[in-house]
């Protein structure tokens, strides 16, 4: 049966998402430009047995999470730049104590207080731990309403799979916009959770820790965790277009992306050899995609909504085989596509 | 003479597991331990018992518990456990922490959860220092005291006065059971066992968020023996006195 399509926001396709995922706990803090989210829950969840909890603060809602999440319930919580800064302790516990749980974040511009304007500074948080010690969050960054709501319930899935948390990195464009979405079934599969604490009925205690004092069981620790984020490599996604003729390739993730994807279409229809390339894992990072499009004489673009973050991860990855540039614009200055195509084509008549 | 009948008076707790108390001589989490696991005996809940290990001497509560515990980052104990039992209700879901996790650091979680009277409950091991830190200041540290961080003894004109948690928790409207009390002697070892029972029973009854405050020695911090420490607690009780503070059952 086809699915009739809505027009609802980015945030809201992320919650629904997330109750097409099963999500039966959220638990939030309001800070614009996210509040969508809180507010659909708190009016769907209770319908559908689940709960909705608005916390004192994001410490406060972050950590409701990591003790629904210990009980191997599907949960989630969102929040914005400032608020997810909050949250960071917290996320190296979830990571150190192997739960599932999905974050988002519709992040802001920063830093600081900064704005509520669309913003994609919060790469290298995502993506390098904004907590404290060795660990990752897997990193999905949708750049449609509709990917917004698979992704979102992805999420839950790579999350129990990895016992493992789940960011899904959007903005405030994203975020806000509104956008047919075809809300169909989506299947969520369930990994054993022989770890939940659920109480100890016909068994042992079990405990859910991250301090390990005895020789060798911190680096045992870190060492499964590592592990585990390798294992996490195949999940990998990335959307590559018209690499086949291209000498240059024009990256951009999230909503930057639609506005890149635009301009090199434009730039193609002008008969320029232009590629388009975009990362939808940021963690893991699409290193091999990359790897496999490097080569001398080829050359990388990366569009960022930043002061240029994104643009470190694909140097690593072409490790010096081909030239990277960076086009980074800092949040409030959204560009229109005729602005990146202008870049494209100095990036190309440079090269010539 | 007959020999008298031989009466059990108690067992080991089914609740603590085998493994000695890594504990300093006098401390008194060790009797808190016990105390708590035999309420989880005596209720008949540690096949669904929760509880939240928090920072300090006692984030060790899972090698001496056998039951479910869960470790939360420092201070954020009360809104761990908030999580849990909002997802699963059935759960008996507690909080064991000191008194700067409960009071200092997560003096806002703390309060909120009790706010909310959620359905949990809360103990504090009130020690007036920070314990496995090294003996630094608390905000319940008494005025005069002398911490590492305070070496001339708490000024109240520079650190204030110490955070009475109980009085405040008291005048919770969410809040269904409220104690403060000490276990230097006989007798307030079975009032602070009959608090632990009812501060449980507020939860499993659905009547609100439970709180017990332990006043407990330090003998290491205090630099004091064992003995001298648990004499001290009667000092500690001049200024937390100890009692039920609230109790709506």
């Amino acid at each position: 049966m086809r699915v009739r399509p809505i027009l609802v926001k980015g945030s809201e396709a992320i919650a629904l998402g997330a109750l097409a995922a099963g999500c039966r706990c959220y638990f939030g803090y309001p800070i614009t430009p996210q509040n969508e989210i809180p507010e659909l829950m708190a009016r769907e969840l209770p319908k559908r047995g689940g709960v909705f909890l608005q916390a004192e603060s994001e410490l406060a809602a972050v950590n409701m999470l990591l003790g629904a999440a210990s009980t191997g319930v599907r949960a989630m919580t969102s929040s914005s730049s400032p608020g997810i800064s909050l949250m960071a302790e917290t996320f190296s516990y979830l990571a150190a104590l192997e739960l599932p749980a999905v974050i988002v974040n519709v992040s802001r511009g920063g830093p600081g207080l900064g704005g509520i304007e669309a913003s994609q500074g919060d790469y290298f948080q995502a993506t390098r731990g904004a907590g404290h010690g060795d660990y990752h969050f897997l990193v999905l960054a949708p750049s449609s309403i509709q990917e917004a709501y698979e992704l979102t319930a992805k999420a839950f899935e790579l999350a129990e799979k990895y016992r493992q948390p789940a960011m899904i990195l959007t903005d405030a464009l994203l975020g806000q916009m509104k956008e047919p979405l075809r809300p169909k079934k989506i299947r969520v599969r369930e990994y054993p959770k022989d770890w939940a604490l659920t109480g100890a009925r016909g068994r042992p205690g079990r405990t859910l820790r991250s301090l390990f004092l005895g020789p060798g069981e911190l680096r045992a620790r870190n060492e499964l965790l590592q592990r585990k984020y390798r294992a996490m490599r195949r999940e990998v996604r990335a959307e590559v277009l018209y690499a086949e003729e291209a000498d240059l390739f024009v990256v951009a993730f999230g909503s930057m992306a639609r506005i890149v994807k635009e301009a090199v279409d434009v730039a193609r229809e002008k008969g320029y050899p232009v590629a388009f390339v975009r990362p939808v894992t940021l963690f893991p990072f699409p290193e091999t995609t990359f790897r496999k499009l490097s080569r001398a004489g080829v050359r990388f673009l990366v569009v960022e909504l930043n002061c240029g973050q994104m643009v470190e991860d694909v140097k690593l990855s072409v490790c010096g085989r081909s030239e990277v540039e960076s086009l980074a614009l800092p949040p409030s200055d959204l560009p229109a596509p005729e602005d990146i195509y202008r870049r494209i084509k100095r990036c190309l008549v440079r090269k010539r | 003479m007959p020999r008298a009948k031989e009466v059990k008076a108690f067992t080991f707790p089914r609740v603590l597991t085998e493994r000695t108390f890594h504990y300093c001589p006098g401390c008194h989490h060790g009797i808190a331990h016990r105390l708590l696991a035999e309420v989880i005996e005596e209720l008949g809940v540690r096949e669904r018992a929760y509880g939240v290990a928090s920072i300090g001497c006692a984030c060790f509560l899972y090698h001496y518990f056998d039951v479910d515990i869960c470790e939360a980052p420092h201070g954020r104990a009360c809104a761990a456990a908030t999580g849990a039992k909002r997802a699963r209700p059935e759960l008996v879901v507690f909080t064991y922490q000191g008194d700067g996790d409960f009071a200092a650091i997560g003096l806002t979680e703390s309060l909120h959860a009790a706010a909310r009277g959620e359905r949990i409950t809360a103990i504090m091991i009130n020690n007036t220092v920070y314990g496995m830190t090294g003996g630094q200041l608390s905000p319940t540290t008494l005025p005069g005291q002398r911490t590492t961080t305070t070496p001339e003894g708490r000024d109240p004109r520079i650190y204030g006065y110490p955070l009475k948690v109980a009085e405040i928790l008291a005048a919770f409207p969410g809040v269904a059971f409220c104690a403060r009390v000490a276990v230097n002697r006989p007798k307030r070892v079975l009032e602070a066992r009959e608090a632990l029972r009812k501060a449980f029973l507020a939860q499993i009854e659905d009547r609100g968020f439970g709180y017990v405050e332990f006043l407990s020695a330090c003998p290491v911090n205090w630099k004091l023996d064992p003995v001298r420490a648990a004499e001290k607690v009667d000092e500690l009780a001049e200024t937390f006195p100890l009692g039920v503070f609230r109790d709506l059952s």
